[in-house]
């Protein structure tokens, strides 16, 4: 194990960290040093951009630690986007927090946008305008955002969370080490998707049953999935079936990086991701059955709520969703539908009727925020049913709930029939 | 490593973030998320967890790794701050989202919860209910953990 200080700091980062920038700079060199020290990384590295998730509130420390880097006169340095926040800011009637949440959670938003943050809040930046290029650094937050970033755009972040996103972007360095550093992007682990029928692959649920499935064998380890179809030019297809399949494998296991051979930037084949000793696993339809069905803990087919958009829904999710409830009846009565998405895809879903369409059927449709990290649900809701792996995972914990995981098609299905209704036949 | 049985051992790790802690050991069978896996008292709530109502509060938290969200940071600052964060972490693999809700609570509450990196082997010998005491220079310096195995 290593025992001196291996960090190196050019002279820009010793400036920083002697207070000659600011005091709020200092402390945020301060972290970042600290975990680069834990990391033993030998130097840092300059990013391009941040993507910061310290505006949800968790708590009173959270709120001091952002209103001190602000009564410090701090401001990012490079671009930071918003994750979610504990309120719908567009949509205030929506959120049913309690006051401290109100109070505090509207005070945390406003602080990080005093920090220069863009507020777009939303958990998938990648799908309001914040695309990093292939290759450059960055430091972001949020799980799923991590595995897409890293996966489907082939740009480099380490697992980053609270403060160390906003000290990231204020200083505009991280540690040069993690998913940083070229070697610890290859794969340890390769699953192999063969042996699973192309029809099951063309339902949208085997995607959140691959990310569980990824989570639960590869935990923190980066993987190879061999087998799979994609093509990430088809119009957003395959990009949401990716944001699904890395939203559950990050929720699930630690997974903040994997490669679908043939399909995300960095494994044209496999031999460009594979690292030496590597073991593969063949999975079969029937494991990727028994991962969907981690993901349902409801014993009935009882339904009072259906909830979609986690991570937030694309413009693309939202056009397949207005197919879904092209002619159709609208949602029971009975069932409260609500479907999560960022401002800027709102505005674009609203121009293309998208948006009119969910209302029209009686779907409501939240910003800013997110069904599963504020209270949104009204009391006495027992069962919810989701297209969402990361749902299915966080809301009984989090909200004391029973989920069922289904498609898309399923889910609108449901809505309207008032219970569960899944189609079988594809799972054998 | 020597001394099984009734003598406590010492064992060498890696200090992640300073500090130093006596408490009562809990083992975790599973890596745990703290957010989304730990409520506002320290409590395990996570579904999905074996441990699930076991109270991770003052117990020298012994676990292979973190695991799932980001936001994990802020809970385990936030626990820092009421009083229901572990009295130290052990870990086999660095996890920087932890690390860093320590770092947070140092600089404005001036705590110092020690988190430690043991060899899988070493945090394996820890068992749930014995005596254990942290100490943890700053990182990257040396830690021990002196705890009775079995």
């Amino acid at each position: 194990m290593p025992g001196d200080d291996a960090l190196a700091l050019t002279a820009e980062e010793e400036s920083m960290l002697a207070g000659e920038q600011g005091p709020a700079t200092a402390m945020c060199m301060r972290l970042i040093v600290g975990v680069a020290r834990a990391n033993g990384a030998e130097r840092l590295v300059p990013i391009e951009s941040a993507h910061a998730d310290g505006c949800l509130y968790h708590g009173v420390a959270g709120l001091e630690f952002t209103e001190r880097l602000v009564s410090l006169g701090a401001r990012v340095r490079v671009r930071t986007t918003l994750n979610v926040g504990s309120l719908d800011l567009l949509h205030p009637g929506l959120v049913r927090a309690g006051a401290e949440v109100t109070e505090n959670g509207r005070r945390l938003m406003d602080a990080h946008v005093a920090l220069g943050c863009e507020p777009i809040w939303s958990c998938a930046p990648y799908q309001s305008g914040h695309r990093p290029a292939a290759g450059s650094h960055v430091a972001w937050a949020e799980s799923n955002a991590i595995a897409f970033v890293n996966s489907v755009l082939g740009a480099r972040t380490d697992r980053y969370g609270d403060f160390i996103d906003i000290a990231a972007g204020i200083t505009g360095r991280v540690p040069y080490s993690g998913l940083h550093l070229q070697g610890n992007r290859t794969a340890a682990l390769v699953l192999d998707f063969a042996a699973v029928p192309a029809a099951l692959l063309d339902d949208d649920v085997a995607w959140p049953s691959i990310g569980a499935l990824l989570g639960e064998l590869a935990g923190t380890r980066v993987a190879a999935l061999t087998g799979l179809p994609g093509d990430l030019n088809d119009g957003g297809v395959t990009e949401d079936r990716l944001k699904a399949l890395g939203a559950t494998a990050a929720s699930a296991g630690g997974v903040a990086l994997f490669h679908v051979v043939g399909v995300t930037p960095e494994a044209p084949t496999l031999d460009a991701v594979l690292a030496p000793g590597a073991t593969t696993v063949p999975v079969t339809a029937h494991d990727l059955r028994r991962a969907r069905d981690r993901l349902s803990s409801a014993a009935t087919t009882s339904l009072d709520a259906v909830s979609l958009g986690t991570p937030h829904f694309s413009l693309s999710e939202f056009a397949a969703l207005a197919r879904e409830l092209r002619d159709g009846p609208p949602f029971a009565s009975s069932v409260d539908v609500f479907v999560s998405t960022s401002r800027a895809v709102l505005a674009e879903a609203q121009a293309r009727g998208y948006a009119d369409a969910v209302r029209d059927a009686g779907g409501r449709i939240l910003t800013d925020t997110c069904t599963y990290v504020t209270p949104v649900l009204r009391d006495g809701i027992r069962t919810v049913m989701t297209n969402s792996g990361k749902w299915a995972w966080y809301a009984p914990a989090n909200l004391g709930i029973d989920t069922v995981l289904g498609s898309l098609a399923e889910c609108v299905a449901s809505a309207r029939a008032g219970r569960v209704v899944r189609d079988e036949r594809l799972w054998g | 490593m020597s001394g099984s049985g009734d003598e406590p051992v010492t064992m060498s790790g890696r200090s992640l973030h300073p500090g130093a802690a006596d408490g009562v050991v809990l083992a975790l069978d599973e890596p745990l998320s703290f957010w989304g896996g730990v409520d506002a008292r320290g409590v395990i709530v996570d579904a999905h967890h074996p441990q699930r109502g076991v109270t991770v509060a003052g117990q020298v938290l012994a676990m292979q790794a973190g695991r799932g969200s980001s936001s994990s940071t802020a809970v385990l600052a936030e626990l820092i701050r009421s009083g229901h964060a572990p009295a130290a972490l052990l870990l086999a693999e660095c996890d920087a989202i932890l690390v860093i809700g320590a770092l947070v609570a140092a600089e404005i509450y001036g705590t110092s919860l020690p988190i430690v990196q043991l060899t899988g082997d070493d945090l394996a010998r820890l068992h749930t209910g014995t005596q254990a005491a942290v100490l943890a220079h700053t990182a990257p310096r040396p830690a021990t953990v002196i705890a009775k195995t079995r």
